[in-house]
Order: structure tokens, then sequence, then C-alpha cells
């Protein structure tokens, strides 16, 4: 096996497969591709493809697992066999299991899992087809589907990969620069810029680790641009009904005992039980203020923090082989 | 008049009083928890699209037997947690070896939350009028976070539903509707809730779903004979009027409800 390209970068700057060193591969997302779960997300990025659906809240079996003060996350990374040229021997193996690990971590700071104490929230990111930046693409693909689920988060997560080739460092790397390559730094963060995933195959200099942070992050904020066009754009399909005016009276008002109940019998205290204070409403007459929409500009400075503050795992395997 | 779709860690509010269900405060600004409709009144709140349903004190749910103890029985409220109903909030005195001729495994209830402790011990209660266990009728199953479109505007949806379908409905917080009736109402009905389902973030839903109701009811009544068609055109229209009365009744109630709160 022996197709490793003379040049990876060409006179032009350009890339084996047309980009410049600092271009995300294209992604598409579609939303709720699977009716069984609670959420769901298809993702494609350049050549890799990954289905990731999410369960929960729901009750976690074995009890002894539960935790009694907030939900469990648990995340499953698994490459199909048939997503690689070689087949991938089923089940987990030592590269899933870190994987599903990491992953993991890299939601539990912005999932609310406070509010679900005893419970379990399953991600299930499977991977159709890989061509390097599948543990990426599994995380994008499951921010989605958990805020999909519903889900409480603090925000999204966005992860995408910087590596090095030709002594250069480029962003988003694809298979034959990821096999080749003389590094690779996949990251994940949330739309604040803390890092919630940092690992790093073969070597970088501090200046170089500090640059490519910084591509990183550039690359983040596009694809949770695309992420936020995404999700956005769920509802897009029919506009015709998408003018939403008394909607979602959040009228817990009436609970509903509502047989045939006689005028004077009506519960009165049921009507103002609890939510109704700050949930009545009246005929979905709102005004809309102009709400600033662009959070996402404020990635703020983190590579210094992110060196020391956050998990490095130097020097594990990010083959997607 | 539309509602704004918002995400997980969208900034909502420079003004950290501002913050509603769904919503989070950091650095004295209010960020959105969730995917779901910005609702802007008061408080801003986030509306999910969907999500699981988590029991709260004092909420409506049917729940369904899934284990029966010698003094409690154990129901499924269609969320991560379980609900217990012990014996004593049966509204009769009970024998422990009585329980399961009650209610057994697989029975469904029509129940209340009586209270939910920190590590979501969720406690049922049936002590209360309309609550009882279900012998008749059918389940119906929806989205918990589009309840409040089913209920409707002060109850205007749910009203509608009756007085078009002549059926019994009971609608629970954990997103499972009861309804009881004759078959082909029933039918109807269902077909109703798909609807509300399907369009409910759209406005002028309780017109649309009223008017699918009557013509699915006009084709109903085409295939009788020409009498019974008379007696119920003449029973309609007094529902109709029956129906203006109650609506008008339960917006007033609404209203002065509205005041009390605004105060």
């Amino acid at each position: 096996m022996n197709d490793k390209p003379e040049k990876f970068i060409d006179e032009n700057g350009l890339r084996l497969d047309g980009r410049q060193i600092n271009e995300i591969r294209p992604m598409t997302i579609k939303i709720g591709v699977l009716s069984r779960a609670d959420g769901s997300c298809y993702l494609e990025w350049g050549n890799n493809k990954v289905l990731v659906a999410v369960y929960g809240p729901r009750e976690l079996h074995p009890r002894r697992l539960q935790k009694s003060d907030s939900a469990l996350i648990r995340y499953r990374y698994n490459m199909a066999a048939f997503s690689v040229e070689e087949r991938v021997r089923p089940g987990p193996s030592r590269r899933s299991i870190e994987i599903s690990k990491v992953s993991r971590e890299a939601f539990e700071p912005v999932v609310m899992t406070q509010l679900y104490p005893g419970a379990v929230i399953d991600v299930f990111a499977e991977v159709l087809q890989a061509d390097a930046g599948t543990r990426t693409a599994a995380i994008n693909a499951a921010s989605i589907a958990l805020a999909d689920a519903g889900i409480p988060m603090k925000g999204l997560v966005a992860a995408c990969a910087v590596g090095k080739v030709d002594d250069k460092l480029v962003l988003d790397l694809n298979k034959p620069e990821d096999n080749y390559g003389q590094a690779d730094l996949p990251i994940a963060m949330t739309q604040d810029g803390d890092i919630t995933l940092v690992q790093m195959d073969g070597d970088l200099s501090q200046e170089e680790f500090k640059q490519a942070v910084e591509m990183c992050k550039e690359g983040c904020r596009q694809i949770l641009e695309i992420q936020k066009e995404a999700l956005k754009n769920k509802f897009a399909d029919d506009t015709a009904v998408n003018i939403p005016d008394d909607i979602d009276e959040v009228t817990y008002v009436e609970a509903i005992v509502e047989f045939d109940i006689e005028e004077d019998e009506y519960p009165e205290e049921d009507d103002i039980s609890g939510e109704s204070e700050d949930e009545d409403e009246d005929t979905g007459s709102l005004d809309e203020e102009g709400e600033p929409e662009d959070i996402e500009e404020e990635f703020i400075d983190i590579v210094e923090e992110a060196a020391d503050e956050e998990e490095i795992t130097e020097g594990s395997d990010i083959r997607e082989q | 008049m539309e509602r704004e779709i918002v995400l997980p860690g969208q900034l909502l509010s420079e003004n950290k009083t501002d913050s509603g269900p769904g919503t989070y405060v950091k650095d004295g600004k209010v960020y959105s928890l969730l995917y779901g409709i910005k609702n802007t009144r008061n408080k801003i709140a986030v509306i999910p699209f969907s999500g699981k349903y988590i029991p709260s004190g004092k909420d409506f749910v049917i729940g369904t037997v899934i284990e029966v103890t010698p003094s409690n029985w154990i129901f499924d409220i269609g969320s991560p947690y379980d609900g217990l109903l012990h014996v004593s909030e049966y509204p009769k005195r009970v024998e422990s070896d009585r329980m399961p001729g009650i209610m057994d495994v697989g029975d469904s209830a029509l129940l209340r939350v009586k209270d939910v402790n920190p590590s979501m011990k969720v406690e049922l209660s049936m002590r209360e009028r309309g609550l009882k266990p279900l012998k008749v009728g059918r389940i119906i199953e929806v989205v918990p976070a589009r309840v409040p479109r089913v209920i409707g505007h002060g109850g205007s949806m749910v009203s509608m539903l009756k007085k078009e379908t002549g059926c019994e409905i009971f609608v629970g917080q954990n997103g499972r509707i009861w309804i009881n009736g004759n078959d082909s109402d029933l039918d109807h009905l269902t077909e109703a809730i798909e609807m509300i389902m399907q369009q409910s973030h759209t406005t002028g839903l309780t017109e649309r779903v009223c008017q699918f109701l009557r013509n699915e009811k006009d084709v109903a009544d085409a295939e009788e004979s020409i009498d019974a068609e008379e007696d119920l055109a003449e029973e309609e229209e007094a529902e109709d009027e029956d129906e203006s009365e109650i609506a008008e009744d339960t917006y007033r109630k609404v209203d002065a409800l509205l005041d009390e709160t605004d105060e």
C-alpha cells in the first residue's frame, strides 16, 4: 500500500482535492431521519457519512449505573463493517471505545444532565462511510441530534481537525492527508470557543499548535453556521404553515380534567396551579423584539487555556484505519 | 406574528430578569437551552419542538400499570421516571390482595401527580374528581411538548373537539390522550388529533380542525337515511349554539384569570 502522493499541496497552494489549506469539506445535514429515535441526524462531510440517533432521557438500567444527581450520557461511536475498504471487525475495539469516551466528554459540559437525575441519554453514532475525521463528523451530527431530541444544552458543539502535511497546517484532513500526514489535531468546541475535546497524533511545535487551534476555531465557526442553518431550516419545507401565531399557548392553564364537569365545580385552583402565572397568555399577540442573532461571533480567545486546561490525549491513534 | 426558531446557546436577552422556562443565564445574559420557538411575553421562554415528559407536581397524567406491589401500583407515565400510586391514594379502601383486581399490569388510569421529590420519585394520586381506572375508550400518544396545542387557548380546542364529536376526552400532560365514545366518532377524533400534531405550529388551527370534523360528520351522515339525517342536522344546530355559549364562557373565565395574574 504505497499510494502516498508526492506532494500534498500543489504550486497553486491547493490540496489534493482542490481545497485551500483553510477550507473545510462540503457538509450536508438532514435532521430527524429516524422516526423511532427521539432525535436523529444524518451528516455527510466530504466522503464521510455518519448517522446519529439520540434516545432519552430515559430510565437507566442497570440501576447501579444511575447517578443520583444527574443524567448519564452514553455515547457509542461505531464504524460499520463496510465503512472502509478493508472490513472493520464488528463490535467495540480499542479505538472505538476511546473515541466514544472522548466524544462523550465533549458533550458533558454542555448538556444539562442535572435536570434528569438517575436517567440516561443515549447517543449512537454510526459511521457508514469513513474518509478521515469521522469522530469530528460524529460529534457535529450528535450535537444536532441532541438538539432535535429536545435535550437542554448550553450550546451546540462543533468539531473539526487540523493537520500538518508538507510542513504546512491544513484544515479538515481528508483520507490521504490523514494517512500520510505529519500530524492530526481534532478539536471540539462550544460556540463560546471553550474546547471540550483535544486529541493529537503526530508532532506539532508549540507555535504550530497555537496556530492550529486558531485555524480550528475558524473551522468550527463555519461548521456551527452550517449546523444552525440546518436546524433553522428543518421546518422550512412546510413554509406554508410556518406562520405560527397563537402557537403553543403554554397555557398549562387547563390541565383538563374535563369530563362533563358542571360549571360550578370547574376546578379553579387547578387553573392557576403552578405554571400558569408565567405561562398563560392571550391570543398570541406577541411583540417580536429585534434580537441580536449572532452570538457565534464571540469565539473568544482560548488558545492559551486550550493547552493547559483541557484533556490532551497525545499520541492517540487518530487514523481512520 | 411569526415566532422565531431558536437554538441552544442562542442569545435571547441582555437582561437576566427575562429568563423564563427553557433558558439559562450566563454572565447576566439570557441564552436558550433548547431547540424550539421563542415566546416573548413577560419573560422569554423557549418552547421545545420535542422532548420527554418530565413529571411535576399537580400535572394530570395517564399511566399504565407495570407492576403491582403489596402497597403500590407502579405506573409507566411516559417519562424517564415511573410513578407510584399508593393504595391510600386510591379513592376507596383496598385490601392488598384485591389490588390486582382493581388495576392489574397493563391497565391504564387517569391520575394526578401528587409530588415529585428531588431524586425524581413520583407520587401519584387518584383522590380527585374525574380520576379513575380506565376500562373503555382509546389512548392516543402525542409529543408532550404539543399537549398545550391539543388543549388550546383556555381549553378552546378541547371543548371544540368534545362538542363536535360528542366524545369524552382527557388530556394528560404526559402526552397521552384518553378518548371515549362510539367507534366512528373516535376515528374522526383520532384523525383530528393527528391533524393537530402535524400542524401544531400553524395559526387558526382550531377553526380548521372544527371544519375538518364537520366535513367528516357530513360524510358520515350522508350514508344514513334521510330521516336520521334531518334529526342529526337539528341536533347539530343545537350543538352549535351550545358550543358558542360554552366557548364564550370559557373565554370569560380565562380573561378573568388573566386579569388576576396580571395584577
